[in-house]
């Protein structure tokens, strides 16, 4: 796979090298795939890799070219330039239903006319399998799912968290080089959405196919995922493994997109080993980890500080913590995940309240003293994502 | 609203559509019914018998023109079908805006003008002295005029374009809810324009082809202007027997009972269609 540490150019420049070990070929890969809608391109110069047997996500927010990447990989469209091969065979101009590809649709399309059991077997009756291997591998495909009883329902008899597994199994039961999704967790609730989750991927690890998930759903890719791709504008902004992502974004755009993360823009005053000095808007003077090679003494950088890095109040803050004092506006509290919001000049702050129990302590207009390790607290220039 | 009210306004709103039905359909079928088991002893007595019934049968020139109104009516459909199915499919799919609009006016606007109008409109480009006799002519095809009506063909020619409006309207409804992800699902698991069109576009647009197919072949069976006109003499189509039997002969009992059968046998093939296609007539109509 890429490097953990990719950068911008390395994703979606020359083709990133084959890093294969000891596997033969990779499942799947693109090399500068573009595709222009108009004046705009939707994908723009996307290069990938992808071992067999992993999880990967693309994961970015509505109109940023995701799916019209997956519907190429599914042969759906057609890529102006660049190359798709899928085990080392070209495919671009291969139809959709000679690509050893299948993919889960956003709203599933089961076929409505059809049985469960119909609508697994439609693939395989394409693929010429005879009747009672048929039967045997529908029955087998649907105890995998967990649907062992299911099979002369029709779709519309099923709840959600089933028709996602006869979507599923309608595939897996191809034995596809590739599978392809299209968000679809998108019409569950919340609470199945999580289940499902974890679902996906236990099914993936037993299945052993390769899985690739497209998102907007920050929690899905990085639940799920072995690598994940951050796309914006018809480019991957990162390509890296779910804590990688979390911890050293590469760009402003993924270190908000990614997790929820607090805003602070200023200026820099000094640079040292790596570590920036910034003093913010209202002159209080704040560090940081310079992650762009631009960031320089009286430079316009943000500041990005996740809200359980920092913490709230502590009494003897360790001499390489950095300190900001806020106001407290007012606490959220949401359980495990409570927060309390605070103001810095005019920006909004939140950060994790401590599980002690102390939430009275913060009462609205007090002060907060806020302290984290500056190496958690990326810096990039303003104005670039 | 107090109840005697509410009741009386759901009445006076059932009022039109009742007496519609009981004045217009119920009571001149029972007529015809009663009119039919009426067996003529002399010019003003009668008794009660099933002689007319028995004639259809007896008879063979009858039924052998109800079979042949019935083939060709089922031809017709199935060629109606055919014909409509690439439109609805280019209305309901392709076209976006605008154009699938006006491609739905144009479907519809030849229907503002009556039956008769419409067939004279057939006449005039078929006739030996019309426009494509003397167009085949002119560009040296053809020696003398040709005449191309007064044949089966001319008939059914007549009678899908009749029918067109009346298939495209529902096919254009069920295809319109077709969701592009399951056309597109049919190719993905690895099937062929053939199979996901046999697969699973005709499946779902089942209840739109059997309520077009119903509809079209009860007009076609029914209809008497087209094959008249476009048929001439010989068209034989059963219609004209009822016709015959009212008008020119005057013996209203057996054209009563030869419009019973009419209904009775159309009704009994439709049904007999809806039980072949695994539909029900529920399901199609609501």
């Amino acid at each position: 796979m890429t490097p953990a540490n990719a950068d911008r150019k390395s994703v979606d420049g020359e083709p990133v090298n084959r890093e294969d070990g000891d596997r033969n070929c990779a499942d799947l890969e693109c090399r500068g795939l573009v595709r222009r809608f108009g004046d705009t391109a939707a994908v723009d110069h996307i290069s990938l890799t992808i071992p067999p047997g992993q999880f990967f996500s693309i994961l970015g927010p509505s109109g940023c070219g995701k799916t019209t990447l997956l519907r190429m990989l599914a042969g759906f469209e057609q890529p102006d330039s660049g190359d798709i091969y899928i085990r080392d065979q070209r495919m671009n101009e291969v139809p959709p239903n000679r690509r050893p590809v299948n993919m889960v649709f956003q709203h599933l399309a089961l076929f409505p006319t059809m049985t469960v059991a119909e609508n697994i077997a439609y693939g395989l009756r394409r693929q010429g399998v005879k009747t009672a291997e048929r039967q045997q591998r529908i029955k087998q495909v649907l105890a995998q799912v967990g649907l062992p009883e299911l099979s002369d329902r029709n779709p519309h008899q099923l709840s959600g968290g089933q028709r996602q597994r006869v979507a599923l199994a309608r595939c897996l039961v191809l034995e596809p080089t590739l599978l392809l999704l299209d968000e679809p967790l998108g019409a569950l609730d919340l609470k199945l959405r999580e289940q499902m989750k974890i679902e996906l991927k236990h099914l993936q690890k037993t299945f052993g196919t390769t899985f690739v998930y497209i998102t907007h759903d920050q929690s899905e890719a990085l639940v799920m995922s072995d690598q994940v791709a951050v796309m914006r504008q018809g480019r991957f902004d990162q390509l890296a493994s779910p804590e990688e992502l979390y911890h050293n974004p590469a760009t402003p755009f993924v270190a908000s997109f990614v997790g929820d993360n607090n805003r602070l823009p200023g200026r820099v005053t000094s640079v040292q080993n790596g570590i920036a000095a910034i003093t913010l808007a209202n002159g209080q003077s704040v560090q940081g980890r310079a992650a762009e090679p631009g960031v320089a003494a009286g430079a316009a950088v943000d500041l990005f500080v996740r809200p359980e890095s920092m913490s709230v109040k502590q009494d003897h803050p360790q001499q390489s913590l950095t300190r900001l004092s806020a106001t407290v506006s007012t606490t959220l509290f949401d359980g495990a995940n409570s927060r309390l919001e605070m103001r810095v000049g005019d920006q909004t702050l939140y950060a994790r309240l401590p599980q002690d129990g102390r939430l009275g302590a913060y009462s609205a207009g007090s002060v907060a003293e806020l302290s984290w390790d500056p190496r958690r607290a990326p810096v990039f220039l303003s104005g670039t994502g | 609203m107090n109840p005697v009210a509410h009741r009386l306004s759901l009445w006076l709103l059932l009022a039109p559509f009742l007496l519609w039905m009981l004045l217009l359909v119920i009571v001149p079928h029972l007529q015809m019914l009663w009119v039919s088991f009426h067996v003529r002893e002399s010019w003003d007595s009668s008794v009660w018998g099933v002689a007319q019934y028995q004639t259809f049968f007896s008879e063979s020139y009858y039924w052998r023109t109800f079979v042949r109104t019935g083939v060709m009516s089922l031809f017709t459909t199935l060629l109606t079908l055919i014909v409509a199915f690439p439109v609805a499919w280019y209305i309901a799919r392709l076209a976006r805006g605008r154009s699938k609009g006006l491609l739905f006016a144009a479907c519809l606007i030849p229907f503002w003008a009556s039956e008769l109008v419409r067939t004279y409109g057939w006449m005039i480009l078929l006739r030996e002295s019309g426009l494509i006799s003397t167009w085949l002519q002119f560009v040296g095809l053809t020696d003398a005029p040709v005449e191309m009506l007064y044949n089966d063909i001319a008939v059914m020619t007549g009678l899908v374009y009749n029918g067109l409006l009346f298939m495209v309207v529902p096919l254009v409804t069920t295809l319109d809810g077709l969701d592009e992800s399951l056309v597109e699902a049919g190719y993905d698991l690895g099937g062929n324009s053939w199979t996901v069109l046999q697969q699973i576009v005709i499946p779902w647009t089942m209840p739109g082809i059997t309520s077009g197919c119903i509809v079209v072949f009860m007009l076609t069976l029914g209809s008497y202007l087209t094959p008249v006109l476009m048929g001439g003499k010989d068209s034989a189509w059963f219609t004209e027997q009822i016709f015959t039997q009212f008008i020119t002969r005057f013996n209203w009992e057996q054209g009563a009972a030869l419009g019973v059968l009419l209904l009775v046998l159309s009704s009994a093939l439709v049904w007999l269609g809806l039980r072949l296609s695994g539909q029900s007539f529920r399901r199609v109509m609501g």
